[in-house]
């Protein structure tokens, strides 16, 4: 039992939480990077090897096309079906043969990437999805490349939807990084596990619940604004664009944030 | 310029096959504006899409300025691409670049560079009348101005043809005259060959050279304007000049006549009443502005036999305009 009247309590208190704090947001940040690194490209790639789209043949391949996008629809499908807690004790050993220890918040990011990226690769799929088939069409009968296809055409479009996902993504780290305290890893989860379950403060439970709040207003907030401004091609574009385009990013941002907190992406944003 | 030479395409297979294209063979000539009409699900647009390898025959050939483009792949496909432009019914251009970008993208395509690149893009822009609008986004523009910008990309970079589908299909109707007239205007000073796809008769009548009628996949008429019109039965000048149905009328002939240019003006059937004697009454006419051009056809019907609609016919002959019988 804590004793909050005592002088040192204080001062406990706010090391152990900026701490906790600063392992959230290093596990977290650091998923997210490598999440995003590798998500983009596999969603991108998981779209568009879909029949009649801009990948579905391959160095001229449809069967490697077909291949592609069968195993990686599968490997995404397991990814998250598999339980965080269960990911995380399985993934064990791959953590100790790539990093020599599995145990502690270093360690704790690769569970918390492999159970992020099968998510961010649906975000993206999401937003890829949402590219009117007809730009690839426009695009195609240009002649242009499909390396073209993708930097100028589905990233433009899909930039703001794939922002948004990613605070969604970030979201669902944060919640995931709550239970690393299994294999030992830090962060604000395990502030609470720690101090609020085990020696009963409930103050620490308090302040735990409020950081990781602030923190993912602030990450909402930072990328819903970056979306706005994905979606506006150069600061010169008008305002009457912008306001339609907020109404749709409206819309997106709803039913996106009113997923459920643990994120199942399967729903479409439309 | 092209060639489509018994293309075939089937979507779908078993008893649910739906047979898009059933053998067409279609030529358009160099420079040339030229008009595929029909209803919807005739295969029009699968037709066009043939022409840039968008859409695959299933059997037949392609041929555009002599690149056999149903032969190609990969980057010798996109080469062809390049000299074969496309605007849409819908425009598809990027939302959340600008204009100007929108129309580099086509240079990007091709690989012209940096500051060339801006510059062609503005001064394709400039082409259709938008220079002023490059740096705002699509949807800050009209519908017609979009088109337009798609037309710009399509165009800049320097195709030798231009596929358009349903391009003015969006638009109202004083918008879809401004940009059939530039799109005949830029064919004119490019030396496009245009090939477009339309549902309306008024798109032909104002910029096409030549047309042909699709139905159920299949070619059923084909060739120029002119020529088309003084085609008896031919069912794209019927379309073009709506004078009604032919009614049996008993003790009466039926005679369409069709006149263009100068014998537009002059008082044919008047004098051909006046000659023969006969109480001639008039069914149906239109009097239409083709390319410029002012072409009409009357119905008339006629009273007597086959050997007075003859005789008529033989007099309307000489007289250099075109008629002939119609059975209802
Ligand atoms: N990708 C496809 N898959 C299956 N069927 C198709 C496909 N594309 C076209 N079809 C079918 O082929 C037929 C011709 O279609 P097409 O789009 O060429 O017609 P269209 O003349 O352009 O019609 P519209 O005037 O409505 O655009 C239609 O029956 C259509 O349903
Ligand atoms: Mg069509």
């Amino acid at each position: 039992m804590i004793d909050p009247a005592a002088p040192e309590f204080w001062p406990q208190l706010f090391a152990v939480l900026l701490e906790g704090t600063w392992e959230t947001l290093y596990m977290t940040a650091i998923a997210m990077a490598i999440t995003f690194v590798v998500g983009l490209p596999l969603g991108i790639v998981l779209v568009g090897t879909e029949p009649g789209r801009f990948l579905e043949a391959p160095l001229g391949r449809r069967w490697l096309g077909r291949a592609i996008n069968a195993v990686l629809g599968f490997v995404v499908n397991l990814g998250r079906s598999v339980p965080f807690i269960v990911l995380m004790i399985a993934l064990i050993p791959v953590t100790r043969w790539l990093l020599g220890s599995f145990i502690g918040t270093g360690p704790a990011i690769v569970p918390l990437t492999l159970v992020a990226i099968p998510f961010f690769v649906r975000v993206v799929e999401i937003a890829v999805r949402e590219v009117d088939p007809g730009l690839f069409e426009a695009a195609e009968s240009l002649g242009a490349s499909r390396w073209l296809v993708v930097r100028r055409v589905l990233l433009p479009q899909a930039w703001p939807a794939i922002a948004l996902g990613t605070a969604t993504t970030v979201t669902s780290i944060i919640n995931f990084s709550a239970m690393v305290g299994v294999v030992g890893g830090g962060g604000l989860g395990n502030v609470a596990l720690t101090y609020g379950m085990q020696r009963y403060s409930a103050l620490h439970i308090v302040f735990v619940v409020i950081i990781l709040f602030v923190i993912v207003q602030v990450v909402q907030w930072l990328l819903t604004r970056l979306a706005r401004r994905l979606s506006g091609a150069t600061p010169a574009a008008g305002r009457t664009a912008r306001r339609t385009e907020r109404a749709a990013l409206d819309l997106d941002d709803a039913s996106i944030v009113s997923a459920p907190a643990r994120g199942d992406a399967d729903s479409p944003t439309r | 310029m092209i060639t489509i030479d018994h293309v075939s395409r089937r979507f779908g297979d078993g008893p649910d096959a739906v047979v898009a294209l059933d053998d067409v063979s279609i030529e358009v000539q160099r420079g040339e504006i030229f008009g595929v009409v029909g209803q919807s699900g005739a295969g029009k647009s699968t037709l066009l899409r043939t022409v840039n390898a968008l859409e695959r025959p299933d059997s037949g050939t392609v041929t555009v300025d002599g690149t056999v483009i149903t032969g190609l792949e990969g980057a010798a496909l996109r080469q062809a691409r390049h000299k074969i432009g496309m605007v849409f019914q819908h425009f598809n251009l990027v939302g959340n670049r600008t204009v100007a970008q929108n129309v580099e993208f086509a240079l990007e395509a091709v690989g012209v560079k940096g500051d060339e690149r801006r510059r062609r893009a503005l001064e394709m822009l400039d082409l259709v009348g938008l220079a002023h609008r490059a740096n705002d986004r699509p949807a800050q523009l009209s519908g017609g101005q979009r088109q337009r910008v798609g037309i710009a990309r399509a165009l800049a970079s320097q195709p030798d043809v231009l596929l358009s589908d349903e391009a003015t299909s969006a638009l109202d109707p004083e918008t879809t005259r401004q940009i059939l007239d530039l799109i005949k205007r830029l064919s004119g000073e490019l030396g496009l060959t245009v090939l477009l796809i339309t549902h309306e008769m008024d798109v032909v009548k104002r910029i096409c050279d030549s047309a042909a009628l699709m139905e159920q996949g299949r070619v059923v008429e084909q060739g120029a304007l002119e020529q088309l019109i003084r085609t008896p039965g031919s069912r794209v000048a019927a379309e073009l000049f709506p004078v009604g149905e032919a009614h049996y009328t008993p003790g009466h002939r039926i005679i369409d006549v069709t006149y263009t240019g100068l014998s537009a003006d002059r008082p044919v059937i008047a004098q051909l009443s006046r000659d023969f004697g006969l109480d001639v009454s008039i069914l149906g006419a239109a009097l239409e502005t083709i390319r410029g051009h002012q072409a009409g056809r009357t119905r008339l019907a006629v009273p007597g036999d086959a050997s007075v609609a003859l005789k008529v016919i033989d007099r309307l002959t000489s007289q250099g305009v075109t008629a002939w019988e119609v059975h209802p």
